[in-house]
């Protein structure tokens, strides 16, 4: 998750997919059948302007794909056998879905689903998991999640993508909070925010929206929003978000185990961590 | 006030033109699904459980753009979309791209009660539905001789709003003439088949539900996902209030509508009626959606900005009312 300030955001989000680090494009996390079904949704705060995705499994860029809904057709939201069509449609690259398939998360998978759970995409493996605590040793990395970037540029313009691949074991066709618009993104005047975790959690807890909301009516800052959001609004190890508002204030509040972000803004700020 | 409360609606955004005898036969509809749930909560069932019987009920009806009935995608299928949500426990449900599946409501409803998830679609969801035993029929049964009709007329008008592929420039050209017929999502309003479904009910308990069913919008593009299913957007419920939300999905979408009617209430602490008044006037834009809702004291209101809205509703006062216009 990163947040921008006076920066340019339009490509931010489109590097992070192409990063099999992420759980986002190549590097998303598999569905119970072994499937990709990766979604993505951008907002544009200035002009509420939305797009989002749903179900691809061969698009390289979900993020852009979801732009070219936002501009190029008369819907919000496309997803499955529909999106495809409308990417083909528009000439995007699209690649074999075996492309995103990476052995981590096949390993991932199998994991998953001797423990019978659906997993979070960053969960830390079970207790007593020692193939994967070798594989963490060996540099693996369970900690990877959906990716997002909030942007304001110098303009005040205020916008948020996120894109994910899901969760680890989700059943084919679970829809996650990443495409809905007000759970996992949104962007107004106000502000811009991208949430990630679990997405049952951040749907029912209008996350994004409500930290909008909060500020729009109750006139909290970024970072008071934010920070009641999380603690009190989803239940605990369930969320995250990044977010910018439009006077460049920056927050990126988590109540799980760890969130990587970053941020940057115009006056040479920058952080980047992983832990509290 | 205190007690419980329900409305239904059937759509917003009416033709004008809509034949009396059919304006009748849909108020009738709406308020027969409004006395199966009135029944049900002199019964003492929970709201979840209201909600979804009454939409059900809906569903089955024709003469509404959800289940039998549903519009029809560009190339002639239904995909149906559904949402539920309980405000007690904020846990939701919801369907997308449904093509076999008799009560999409209740597969919401099952995806809420038995799948670790809150939203399936298309594939997935259907095959959800068969390991639950959801009733499936043939997809015909959701198509109807009156939608086929509506759809080659929505292509004929091949309205500019509508199709993405034209350049922008005879967008411009158009735009006075097509700004003079009434218009709903592109298309003009005769085609136009507002007729989503959604319940609200706050039981005598004070525990708030929604539910929203739809076929959608004509002549979309496969795979196209509106309001209905979207939790915040179509439907929302919490421990506050319920709405259920319709119109143009896209601007109900934009403006989060049901969740932001919850939002003022809980965040400015106005009323239901207040919050409704706000969201619909000031929050979505103008001439594109209506909405539901109850709030856990008993009161009930509905609210839209478009011409006309389907929409029954009663108290456990005594008070009922059934209306299409303003």
């Amino acid at each position: 998750m990163c947040a921008f300030v006076f920066w340019e955001g339009g490509y931010q989000v489109r590097e992070l997919e192409n990063d099999p680090n992420f759980n986002a494009g190549r590097g998303s996390v598999l569905t119970s059948q072994g499937t990709v079904e990766m979604e993505a949704c951008i907002m544009d705060g200035t002009t509420m302007k939305c797009g989002a995705v749903s179900g691809l499994s061969t698009v390289v860029n979900a993020i852009s794909l979801a732009r070219l809904v936002m501009e190029k057709t008369p819907h919000i939201y496309l997803a499955f056998d529909g999106a495809e069509a409308f990417a083909r449609e528009q000439g995007v690259e699209t690649v074999d879905p075996n492309h995103f398939v990476t052995p981590e998360n096949i390993e991932r998978l199998e994991q998953a689903k001797e423990a019978n759970r659906v997993q979070i995409d960053f969960t830390q493996p079970a207790k007593g998991d020692i193939r994967k605590e070798n594989a963490e040793a060996n540099g693996g990395d369970s900690q990877i999640g959906t990716v997002g970037c909030v942007a304001l540029d110098s303009h005040g313009n205020l916008a948020s993508a996120t894109s994910t691949g899901g969760l680890v074991n989700k059943m084919v066709g679970r829809i996650g909070d990443t495409p809905v618009i007000g759970a996992g993104t949104y962007a107004n005047s106000y502000c811009a925010v991208s949430a990630t975790g679990k997405g049952e959690a951040i749907i029912k807890a209008t996350v994004a929206r409500e930290v909008a909301a909060l500020m729009e009516y109750k006139g909290l800052s970024l970072k008071e929003a934010a920070a009641y959001v999380i603690e009190e609004k989803v239940a605990k190890g369930n969320a995250g978000l990044v977010a910018v508002s439009a006077n460049g204030e920056v927050t990126m509040p988590f109540n799980t185990t760890g969130m990587f972000r970053a941020c940057a803004t115009e006056d040479g700020h920058s952080e980047i961590s992983i832990w509290n | 006030m205190g007690g419980w409360a329900i409305a239904v609606h059937g759509g917003a955004g009416i033709d004008p033109s809509l034949p009396l005898q059919r304006q009748e036969e849909a108020c009738q509809a709406l308020l027969s699904a409004l006395h199966l749930g009135i029944s049900a909560l002199r019964s003492a069932s929970s709201a979840v459980d209201v909600v979804e019987l009454v939409v059900r009920e809906l569903e089955l009806n024709p003469l509404f753009n959800s289940g039998c009935g549903s519009a029809l995608t560009a190339q002639g299928t239904v995909e149906m979309d559904a949402s539920i949500m309980d405000g007690s426990t904020r846990k939701c449900g919801a369907v997308s791209g449904l093509s076999t599946v008799k009560n999409p409501i209740s597969l919401a409803r099952l995806v809420m009660d038995k799948s670790p998830h809150a939203y399936l679609a298309f594939d997935g969801a259907e095959a959800f539905a068969r390991q639950h035993g959801a009733e499936i029929v043939d997809t015909s049964f959701f198509i109807i001789e009156e939608n086929v009709i509506r759809l080659k007329q929505a292509k004929e008008a091949k309205s500019i709003q509508f199709d993405y592929r034209l350049p922008s420039k005879g967008w411009d050209t158009c735009a006075s003439e097509a700004e003079q017929m009434v218009q709903m999502n592109g298309v003009p309003i005769s085609l136009y088949s507002p007729e989503t479904v959604g319940c609200v009910v706050v039981d005598a308990l004070g525990r708030c539900a929604a539910a929203t069913s739809t076929g959608g919008l004509i002549n979309k593009m496969c795979g196209r996902i509106g309001d209905s299913p979207l939790i915040g957007a179509g439907t929302y419920a919490c421990n506050i209030c319920a709405v259920s939300a319709t119109g143009e999905g896209e601007a109900i979408i934009r403006a989060t509508l049901a969740r932001d009617v919850a939002a003022l209430m809980e965040f400015k602490g106005i009323s239901l009626k207040e919050a409704v008044d706000c969201a619909i006037h000031e929050r979505l834009e103008d001439g594109k959606g209506g909405l539901i809702a109850v709030s856990n004291d008993g009161h009930v209101i509905c609210g839209f900005n478009t011409t006309g809205m389907f929409r029954a509703l009663a108290t456990e006062d005594g008070h009922m009312e059934v209306g299409l216009w303003d």
